[in-house]
């Protein structure tokens, strides 16, 4: 009986062992490209493939009949094998095939960041089903060496465009330097300025000075602050009281100086009052409850925002509407700038807002950046027509055309100038797979 | 020398930033910058908290207007400190069960979880909700037509309030094929599509214009009144 038991059971694992053996496993994927990525810092590597024919995400089975269900691919397995270290010890670990990464079905791009650069790797892939069946491995083709490039290519336009606008201001510095004069436009936002002080000042009401919700490491805030320095002076030379609640610790401190130093260069030093400059809560509406707190109990004559606002703008504006002041607002958040326009009486609208300084100062330096900043929008200006040019063109061109030269302006303008496509087109020889840009 | 050191860090700290977004060797610079900042600005949340703390305990001992929102923000201040630094309610971490504190401050059910689960949400949510109103009050404001650019307005306006809901649908969904551009669903697509992407396009290059030539100010020393000169 025994004896019967026991052949039962041999042949019970003979099948399963010969299920296993002749268990179908799935296409494997092909062509494993491996390169050093481009315009980093040799710290990674991008893998491409083309996926398993058994994988029901490859855009070849899309004619096909149903897959074979115990083939599906789930998963692709990568793993990777350092070659040579520039030198230095290589784990045991390292030294045979260890996995890197498992991406899903579908997939047919990796980077692997978690290189070293100047070592060697080198990568195999395998497609896996759900019966965690191996595919064959398919291996790279060649081993890659990450390393650091000199300079960051991807972004090689917006440098172009910097050196160009700051070349600009520049000059323009250099030549209102020399002496010549050079005409702004009025803001009519900043002349409200004086005014709302002046009304507050014969109210006998505070003006409120807000200069936004962001910290003092964006440009923004440092744009209200120089507008601070201004109110803060015009508030001292009529002898009003300024009011400025701030979001961040930071800000309440650089407020202090800029306000302080206002008051002493408007000879009334004996004016200022630092707790009226002064810290509430980092968080935006805790913040907003506080400020519109205080404009319902005070009711300051004048209320300035200058700075970054997120969805706080409108409740501020409102409120300040609603105990009638005089408002003047100025942002550089374009989603801000409709509510502080339907509830202030004037808004610095973006680029406005960055010169109000400048225009403040009355600085012949400072306006001589201006002068830049307009000579910047003309280029801007002349590639968008050219952009506009070519666009038309190639919606125009039968589709011949459109390889042509006007298809590949376009193309220049929008992957490379206003892309991150590099500084020239990759031409069909480039051969540059290593990204070393040699 | 108080304003020369802070111009000089303020110069370094933007080149750096600017290294760092072009030379790959940088990077790192630009990450231990911020860092810094953020070492920074820990700090100074000392300076913030007792700056809040002094001024209303000042209020308070004043009897200023309103000294009684001074009194409840000055006992939620220390309540919120003391339940966040003693970490009340926070179950051991299992890799330290003998330390009571070593759990995670904001763990599920501990006491600075239920303050921010409880009160922090819904009184920020309150004031968002406070949003819908000053939008009401504010396009009531705005959709005056006083003169034709408000006209302008107060038609496109409506014209993109109804397209968004099912309203704009059901009204001209009687048009036909020909004339279903007039729709105020497909007319809305366009607003926003066309004319909206375009005005905020100028207003973004303009402002992208301005941030260089501001950064460039600061960063060429040119202009310093965020340093309290002129």
């Amino acid at each position: 009986m025994k004896l019967q038991h026991l052949s039962y059971l041999s042949m019970i694992a003979i099948c399963i062992a010969t299920s296993q053996l002749f268990a179908e496993s799935p296409a494997p994927p092909t062509g494993l490209t491996i390169t050093d990525t481009p315009n980093d810092a040799g710290e990674a590597c991008d893998l491409s493939w083309s996926m398993s024919p058994d994988d029901i995400f490859n855009p070849i089975r899309a004619d096909e009949a149903e897959p074979n269900p115990e083939t599906i691919v789930s998963a692709y397995l990568i793993e990777r094998m350092t070659d040579d270290a520039n030198g230095a010890e290589i784990s045991e670990e390292d030294r045979t095939w260890r996995k890197v990464n498992e991406a899903s079905a579908g997939s047919s791009t990796w980077t692997d960041r978690t290189v070293t650069p100047g070592w060697t790797y080198s990568y195999r892939i395998t497609a896996v089903d759900n019966q965690k069946e191996h595919s064959e491995w398919c291996n790279g083709e060649a081993s890659v060496t990450p390393s650091m490039q000199a300079f960051n290519w991807s972004k090689g336009w917006l440098a172009i465009f910097m050196l160009i606008f700051g070349g600009f201001v520049a000059y323009f510095i250099n030549e209102a330097r020399s002496g010549k004069k050079l005409w702004v436009r009025k803001i009519a936002g900043l002349v409200a300025i004086d005014e709302a002080v002046g009304r507050a000042t014969e109210m006998g009401r505070p003006v409120l000075f807000v200069a936004g919700i962001q910290d003092i490491n964006e440009i923004q805030t440092l744009a209200g602050l120089t507008v601070l320095s201004r109110v803060a002076r015009t508030a001292a030379e009529y002898g009003a009281q300024i009011e400025v609640p701030t979001c961040r610790s930071l800000v309440m401190a650089a407020a202090r100086e800029t306000v302080e130093a206002a008051y002493l260069s408007a000879g009334r030093p004996d004016s200022y009052q630092p707790d009226r400059i002064h810290y509430l809560t980092d968080e935006q509406f805790a913040f907003v409850a506080g400020v519109t707190g205080y404009m319902v109990r005070e009711e300051p004559a004048a209320c300035v925002y200058m700075g970054g606002f997120y969805a706080e703008s409108l409740i501020l504006a409102e409120t300040g509407n609603h105990i009638g002041a005089i408002q003047v607002a100025g942002t550089a958040m374009p989603s801000q700038l409709p509510f502080f326009v339907a509830s202030c009486d004037y808004t610095l609208i973006g680029e406005e807002f960055f010169a109000a300084s400048a225009y403040l100062s009355n600085d012949p330096l400072q306006i001589g950046s201006l002068k830049g900043q307009d000579y910047g929008k003309f280029v801007s200006v002349f590639i968008l027509v050219v952009g506009i040019f070519f666009a038309t063109l190639t919606n125009f061109s039968d589709a011949d055309a459109k390889q042509g030269f006007a298809a590949q302006t376009l193309s220049f303008i929008t992957d490379n100038m206003l892309g991150d496509a590099g500084l020239l087109p990759v031409s069909e020889g480039n051969t540059d797979d290593t990204g070393d840009d040699s | 020398m108080k304003r020369l050191v802070p111009l000089i860090i303020a110069i370094c700290a933007g080149f750096v930033l600017i290294i760092a977004n072009f030379i790959p060797y940088a990077q790192e610079w630009g990450s231990t910058a911020q860092e810094w900042f953020n070492i920074l600005a820990v700090g100074a949340m000392v300076l913030g908290g007792g700056n809040l703390i002094k001024l209303h305990l000042m209020k308070v001992s004043a009897k200023n207007k309103g000294w009684g929102y001074s009194v409840v923000t000055i006992g939620c201040f220390f309540a919120t400190l003391v339940i966040g630094l003693s970490k009340m309610g926070v179950h051991p971490n299992p890799i330290y069960p003998d330390y009571d504190w070593s759990g995670y401050y904001l763990e599920e059910g501990s006491g600075l979880w239920w303050i921010y689960e409880h009160m922090v949400v819904p009184l920020t949510s309150m004031m968002f909700a406070m949003l819908a109103f000053y939008v009401a009050t504010a396009a009531f404001r705005a959709f005056r037509a006083k003169n034709t650019e408000a006209t302008l307005l107060l038609v496109t306006a409506g014209i993109v309030l109804l397209g968004r809901t099912y309203a704009g649908v059901w009204l001209f969904g009687w048009l036909p094929e020909s004339m279903e551009w007039l729709r105020f669903d497909n007319l809305t697509v366009w607003i926003m599509d066309i004319p909206n992407t375009a005005g905020t396009r100028a207003i973004t290059i303009g402002i992208a214009l301005g941030v260089v030539a501001t950064s460039l100010r600061i960063l060429l020393g040119v202009d310093r009144s965020y340093l309290g000169q002129d």
